[in-house]
């Protein structure tokens, strides 16, 4: 846009402000004055949040893939061009290896134990319960709890002297108390656990409202045919509610692999190989920018990219087809 | 104009039909069910607010009793100090400041993609949809350095402006169905009575979208309250520390004090539980809709 055509559209802006009040336009030079207008009007009303989204989240994102084939500390320009090197030496690391593995059981577990107790307890709650309300923002309340105050209260909880063993001892199963949090074997099932008590109550909220969306009439008729309570969840609440099934798959799949906060808050301070959990997230913060190498840190940044990247599209591709398409980025959305 | 409220594409927990009709001998299955869930639900929750009521003999001797006597010195000195209510203003602005950039910038923004014509709307649009493929965690690095050259670093500035950035896509998605929802010819008449464009975006869009808007901002604040990973880039200084860092910087400060950590944690969940209470419906509506896409 030249200097020129810049003032005119500005002008223009004046005028059609100006005639904001008067009459429609309707002469073709006031046609050609309101396609101006509305350029400007685009322009500044779109304008701010662009530039903000292209400056804190295109730029950055475009940034890391950049830095990602260098080495570099972070400070000055990254001159120490090492092409592949980064991704080698990723691939090859047994602490990477032992992360990305710690994300593949998160998936897998996370998908196994959230779904069918999820499930179980929508159906439990889709009903006529004195009370459902308020079972339900309770059940909900893990979900809303900081990620920090979740994991500063477990860890509390489960150190060697904490609660959960105390309790263990008052019960009798003394012979059950372990060290949850820095035997790594045992880490990552304690991890399990407080994710599925945090996530758990997501799942089943999202499921409660796919199965209010199926109406009334089927179940009822089933019942008039004689089918019990478990015959219908089986044969028709159950593929009634898939589609919602999958997108919540889908969303856990993707916050699983990129899972940060909760493993770096109750076991950032440990060495991940020796003790406690690791996830790739984590291993990117510990050997990026706590270790002060930027450039590898990046390219950790572009792996866990592209896994999920990766994961999302066969995912989209081979399961959520059957949905609406392109409903996850929304590009299939009414436009 | 009441009708015109609630957008056609989603309908929020409070719309939706009655469940279906009881089943007797379930009943009490259900309930059990449910109590015994809650219970485990809420017992880390309790453990941290009764054990805020102990002292560290008492806890130390008895990880897992309750307060054999009930101790509020915790809670007396963590409000009473100035750290905690210094953690909760800077949450507040930071948490303020994001939900108004978000709904500010994504309403202007969505009342384009929703409601102009013009060459390169679809790959506008697609761009800011594109945002929900990239985690901050992808781009935290060259986030930090970009945060760095604009000279925000320590400043909760430096904290906003990304968390507005990142909550775009979200708030574009549930915005613009939700604008294109509103029918034209409430724009025609705008129009012939001789409203412009803007002056219809500020008279008319922005009443009728408060429900989004609400949803919206609702995530933007609950997504800013709770953030961690960008604070613990930017935020270095302990005068601009959010409550999650500030949680955390205290449960590594006072290690050995477990009872003022327990009570200092369990205080700083009662804004973001406050905050649901209140806002329940609209947020378990928001996120539903929201997945629903």
């Amino acid at each position: 846009m030249s200097v020129r055509e810049r003032i005119s559209a500005q002008l223009e802006v004046d005028l059609s402000k100006r005639g904001a009040t008067g009459t429609t336009p309707v002469a073709p030079r006031a046609r050609r004055r309101v396609s101006w207008g509305a350029r400007t009007e685009i322009a500044v009303l779109v304008g701010p949040a662009l530039v903000v989204f292209l400056g804190f989240v295109i730029f950055p994102v475009v940034m890391a893939a950049y830095y990602g084939f260098f080495s570099w500390q972070g400070y000055g320009p990254a001159t120490d061009f090492v092409g592949f090197r980064n991704y080698v030496t990723i691939l090859q690391d047994p602490t990477f290896q032992e992360a990305l593995t710690h994300n593949g059981i998160i998936v897998v577990l996370s998908l196994v134990l959230q779904g069918p107790v999820a499930i179980l307890l929508a159906l439990l709650l889709n009903r006529k319960l004195t009370g459902q309300s308020l079972i339900r923002v309770l059940i909900f309340v893990p979900y809303v709890i900081s990620e920090v105050v979740v994991g500063t209260g477990w860890s509390l909880m489960l150190q060697s002297n904490g609660a959960v063993n105390g309790m263990l001892d008052k019960l009798g199963l003394g012979a059950l108390k372990q060290d949850w949090l820095s035997n790594p074997d045992i880490a990552i099932w304690t991890l399990m656990v407080i994710i599925t008590w945090k996530y758990v109550g997501f799942a089943v909220i999202l499921f409660l409202a796919g199965l209010q969306g199926i109406p009334e009439e089927l179940p009822e008729a089933a019942a008039i045919d004689g089918a019990s309570f478990w015959q219908i969840q089986r044969h028709i609440t159950l593929p009634l509610l898939a589609p919602t099934l999958r997108i919540w798959a889908f969303l856990s799949i993707i916050g699983a692999l990129q899972l940060f906060d909760l493993v770096y808050i109750i076991w950032g301070q440990y060495i991940a190989s020796t003790a406690g959990t690791s996830t790739m997230a984590t291993y990117l913060v510990a050997n990026g920018r706590n270790a002060g190498n930027f450039g590898y840190g990046n390219a950790v940044a572009v792996v866990l990219f592209l896994i999920s990247l990766i994961v999302a599209l066969i995912y989209q591709r081979y399961v959520l087809r059957r949905d609406t398409e392109g409903a996850i980025t929304g590009k299939g959305q009414s436009r | 104009m009441t009708v015109l409220l609630t957008p056609p594409t989603r309908t929020p927990a409070a719309a939706l039909p009655p469940v279906t009709p009881q089943r007797r001998w379930g009943t009490p299955v259900a309930y059990i069910v449910a109590v015994v869930v809650v219970a485990l639900m809420l017992a880390p929750v309790l453990f941290i607010i009764i054990g805020g009521f102990r002292t560290n003999a008492q806890i130390t001797t008895d990880p897992s009793g309750f307060p054999s006597v009930w101790e509020f010195g915790n809670y007396l000195d963590v409000l009473s100090g100035g750290v905690f209510w210094r953690l909760v203003g800077n949450s507040l602005i930071a948490g303020l400041a994001t939900t108004l950039g978000v709904v500010v910038l994504g309403l202007m923004a969505s009342y384009v993609l929703a409601r102009y014509s013009f060459r390169g709307r679809a790959a506008l649009y697609a761009i800011f949809a594109a945002g929900l493929m990239f985690p901050m965690t992808v781009a935290i690095t060259p986030l930090y350095l970009v945060v760095k050259n604009l000279g925000l670093m320590n400043s909760l500035g430096g904290v906003i402006l990304p968390q507005i950035a990142f909550a775009l896509p979200t708030t574009i998605i549930i915005l613009v169905p939700f604008l294109r929802a509103i029918p034209d010819e409430i724009q025609e008449a705008a129009f012939i009575d001789g409203c412009s464009r803007l002056g219809f975006f500020w008279r008319m869009i922005v009443p009728l979208a408060m429900p989004g808007v609400i949803t919206v901002g609702i995530l933007a604040f609950i997504g800013s309250w709770n953030s961690y990973l960008l604070p613990l880039f930017i935020l270095n200084n302990e005068a601009v520390f959010t409550l999650p860092l500030g949680v955390q910087s205290f449960a590594s400060q006072y290690s050995v004090d477990t009872a003022k950590v327990l009570a200092f944690t369990s205080l700083s969940m009662i804004p973001a539980l406050v905050f649901f209470a209140l806002f329940e419906r609209r947020i378990v509506g928001g996120l539903t809709g929201a997945v629903k896409g």
